[in-house]
């Protein structure tokens, strides 16, 4: 927690947080990071091998494969988050298995059958987003801000 | 053979500093993955991230990152075409496949499973 949202408690609070602090479980640091690295890195690897196929059996060039090697890898996430494998392994890659795209998908994926009690509407439509929502959010603002930026440079450079 | 290690050791690097973000700066998942597209997009902001995936292939384009990126890039080239109102056509163009892919499955694995676990 910061400084600045620390003030705001009170001292007892205060306290409660730095007793609460020293008790928590240390976290493995190093070894959740190997995990990310390995578990990470193989799903990159694995990426790079259906980027490949695209490239020698279908006609994409090195910019344009990117694309239809994410959406297969969506679906091959939805697939196993729908069988609760993904979970599974989520549980001990870590930042693994959630900062490649496949986690992204596993996150729209859970929600919507999570909700799915709630209805089709309601639960499934309106919950999907629920942690995916964050990431397009914000991907789309700062990326609103950035080509806004760099438009603005080359009309000024270019007039 | 370069490639696949590239995109091994850059990929899991990624997945790395989400790690460190996640443990050592007690960021919660949701906002690790927002603070790597954001920086996704501002490193393509720079030019930077280009650079990175003609390196590492899949290990730049697989993590979240590539996300922030591929809004950047779609809407710059659209801006570069029609001006500033291009940024707002533009900025799910590269994304598309990733974001449609996402919402189809995902409401088919909920039509057809049930939670597990």
């Amino acid at each position: 927690m910061s400084n600045k949202k620390k003030k705001k408690l009170t001292p007892a609070q205060q306290e409660y947080h730095s007793f609460a602090r020293a008790r928590e479980p240390r976290r493995p640091v190093l070894r959740n990071c190997v995990l990310a690295f390995l578990v990470g890195g193989a799903i990159c690897l694995f990426g790079q091998f259906i980027s490949d196929f695209f490239l020698w059996n279908f006609d994409f060039t090195e910019k344009t494969v990117g694309n239809p090697t994410i959406a297969v890898l969506i679906i091959i996430s939805v697939v196993l988050t729908a069988l609760g494998v993904y979970d599974h392994i989520a549980q001990w890659a870590g930042a693994g298995t959630a900062v490649p795209v496949t986690g992204f998908a596993n996150s729209i994926a859970s929600a919507a059958m999570e909700h799915r009690t709630e209805g089709f509407v309601l639960g499934v439509g309106g919950k999907m987003f629920k942690l995916a929502g964050s990431v397009i959010v914000f991907g789309v603002f700062s990326a609103f801000v950035v080509v806004l930026i760099r438009t603005v440079i080359t009309m000024l450079g270019g007039s | 053979m370069e490639t696949y290690i590239w995109s091994f050791v850059v990929g899991g690097l990624i997945c790395v500093i989400g790690q460190l973000l996640m443990d050592v700066g007690r960021f919660t998942p949701a906002h690790t993955m927002s603070i790597l597209v954001v920086s996704g997009a501002v490193l393509d902001g720079f030019g930077l991230y280009e650079p990175l995936i003609d390196f590492a292939g899949a290990g730049a384009t697989v993590p979240i990152t590539s996300f922030g990126n591929a809004l950047v890039h779609g809407a710059l080239a659209e801006a570069e075409r029609t001006g500033i109102i291009g940024i707002l056509t533009g900025i799910f163009e590269v994304t598309s496949a990733g974001v449609s892919a996402a919402i189809i499955f995902g409401f088919l694995a909920a039509l057809l499973f049930k939670p597990k676990g």
